[in-house]
């Protein structure tokens, strides 16, 4: 945190040298070695790690990639079947590449889950949340153009749908989209800007995740109790108790990653991207990338007009609207008690949140005829709610649990509690 | 002049506004060529007419021509399809606008004014699904027109939406018959 004052003294002379002129290893230091966490921090806390490697995976692949694809219409779709077949190791690199977006995305939902799990959005991790939020955006406009790039049926078709948002925009939509696409439908300019940008927003990712991991740097780890660091005995050094309790996250993360590329690297994709674009035949039944899926259930889902706002507009209203609830979570959630663990009725209702957006990502890949429609008209209903009327009405009327005084005391109170033989020799740690 | 002289605007203030105003104007003037070039090219801008020889439809029958980069479907409708157009209260339309490109912009939805006079069997029309732009599939869905697979939309025999999120009909675009057997459309 802040508060401490720089534990680093160079040692040798380079450092010296270094410190004097430009202190990159005292930052280093006191960012990633002496940098103080809680010390109760679970392994829902591992996935900030997971995340940044990911990224850096993601990168890494994607420029050896584009060093063999080639964004041209008619070249596109063959360019990614040969580095499939002939560029050497060219197929592991692209389902590392392929799954390590979806499993990019596993990642961010379980930190989302987490934060709004523990209340890691409350005040002083406003902004930090909201720094955490446009990553999520720009995530998800990076993976929709790199999933355009292979140039298959889906790629083309989700690519027209999406795109086709912007044509509800009353008056300016048709130019906006024109605009987008570089013509009056996806064609050789939309591949082209897609991929440039593709190449560009993962770069913008980097520079936001600075910001978020500086935020974060400032007002510290919320940890599971939602207990402010009060002593130092609530915190433990980053080097060597986060570093390796991270790196055993990433390895058993990349052991389930590993089995998906190696062994079912196309389970998460879709068979028609294997086929390629026509722009004069839609495929039978069209889906997003799995990611993707709750909130395109939640577009379909608005089958109705509502007022002067006719149902396409409405679909994309709601569509955006609940990414939108994300950014408002800070001043929706009306509870003084952060974390769910003292919060016993905010706890059922994320749980039924958890399974609301679970159901609509399943009622996103279902076709939207018959019941599907009106049970993703309920699910959206109750993912609206949530938000909208759960966050700020329990915060009011829910009595929370007794809050320990500390971390330390949590951490004591659960190893008594667990049977665990009791550190009643951890008295003198106590020293505020 | 003095710092706490606020309310006299003088000569350098005078020059403060005007160097700002330059500098916003030369920033936007900067700006617009990177967002201009994104706008459709000259090679997509012009506009092909096609000509589409329909001599082979049978009623009930029909064919695909792609112009713009997007599909227009040439139908030649049945009996049947006519009259279950023709027997359509306007009343009961989600869109009650033709949206035929060939007649005034409110011309209401009739089967009539979605065809062309003395040619009511046949239906030109742009096969995109207004909703978010999939191609729906013909003869499909609960009105025997077409059903978009990607939301659900359903569009009667003449085109026109009736249930789903779709907005409004499919447009119908600049065209004429030529001859018995042709069409020239754009």
């Amino acid at each position: 945190m802040s508060e401490g004052h720089s534990t680093y003294t160079p040692k040798t002379g380079i450092e010296r040298w270094f410190d004097a002129r430009m202190p990159l290893p005292r930052l280093v230091h006191d960012s990633f070695v002496a940098y103080p966490v809680p010390r109760n921090l679970n392994y829902m806390w591992t996935f900030g790690g997971i995340l940044s490697l990911m990224l850096a995976a993601q990168i890494l692949t994607g420029i050896v990639l584009a060093m063999h694809y080639t964004s041209d219409t008619n070249l596109a779709f063959d360019s990614v079947e040969k580095i499939m077949r002939d560029v050497n190791s060219g197929w592991l690199l692209r389902y590392l590449h392929s799954n390590g977006a979806s499993f990019f995305f596993v990642a961010v939902y379980i930190h989302i889950f987490r934060g709004l799990f523990y209340g890691s959005y409350k005040a002083p991790r406003e902004l930090l949340w909201i720094l955490g939020c446009i990553i999520y955006l720009l995530m998800m406009a990076t993976g929709f153009m790199g999933y355009v790039l292979p140039w298959g049926q889906m790629s083309f078709w989700g690519a027209t749908v999406i795109t086709g948002f912007f044509s509800a925009i009353p008056l300016v939509g048709n130019w906006i989209q024109e605009l987008l696409l570089g013509g009056f439908a996806v064609d050789n300019p939309t591949l082209n800007r897609f991929f440039a940008l593709h190449y560009l927003l993962p770069f913008m990712i980097a520079g936001v995740v600075v910001l978020h991991i500086w935020a974060l740097h400032v007002v510290g780890q919320s940890n599971p109790t939602g207990i402010e660091v009060k002593s130092k005995t609530d915190t433990v050094a980053f080097t060597p108790y986060a570093t390796i309790k991270d790196a055993f996250g990433m390895i058993v993360f990349l052991f389930v990653f590993a089995y998906f590329v190696f062994y079912l690297p196309n389970f998460l994709g879709h068979p028609d991207n294997y086929t390629v674009a026509n722009p004069l035949k839609t495929p039978a039944h069209i889906v997003p990338e799995w990611y993707f899926l709750p909130f395109y259930a939640i577009l379909r889902a608005i089958t109705f007009n509502i007022g002067p706002i006719n149902s396409k507009l409405g679909g994309v209203l709601c569509m955006f609207g609940a990414i939108a609830m994300l950014f408002l979570v800070p001043w929706l959630d009306t509870s003084k008690v952060r974390s769910a663990v003292y919060r016993p009725w905010y706890k059922l209702f994320f749980w039924l949140f958890v399974a609301d957006a679970i159901l609509l990502g399943w009622l996103g890949s279902q076709p939207a005829e018959g019941s599907y429609v009106f049970m993703a008209q309920m699910a959206t209903l109750f993912y609206f709610a949530f938000f909208l009327v759960v966050m700020p009405v329990l915060g009011l009327i829910e009595t929370p649990r007794r809050l320990p005084n500390s971390i330390t005391e949590a951490v004591l109170e659960k190893k008594k509690g667990s049977g665990h033989p009791a550190r009643a020799t951890a008295a003198p740690e106590i020293t505020g | 002049m003095s710092a706490t002289d606020i309310h006299d605007p003088n000569r350098r203030d005078f020059l403060y506004v005007a160097t700002g105003m330059a500098a916003v104007v030369g920033a936007g003037a900067v700006a617009w060529p990177f967002i201009d070039q994104m706008r459709p090219d000259a090679s997509t801008l012009a506009l092909a007419s096609v000509e589409v020889d329909v001599s082979s439809l049978q009623p009930g029958s029909s064919l695909v021509v792609k112009w713009r980069g997007k599909p227009v479907v040439v139908r030649n409708r049945t009996e049947k399809e006519m009259k279950d157009g023709a027997a359509v209260n306007l009343a009961d339309l989600k869109d009650p606008i033709a949206r035929n490109a060939n007649l005034p912009s409110d011309a209401p939805a009739t089967d009539a004014n979605r065809t062309t006079p003395g040619k009511e069997a046949w239906m030109v029309m742009v096969q995109v699904c207004t909703h978010l732009g999939c191609i729906p599939l013909g003869q499909e869905g609960d009105f025997g027109g077409w059903f978009c697979p990607c939301h659900g939309s359903q569009y009667d025999t003449a085109g026109r939406i009736r249930k789903g999120p779709a907005p409004e009909n499919m447009a119908i675009p600049v065209f004429k018959f030529i001859s018995d057997t042709k069409i020239l459309i754009g």
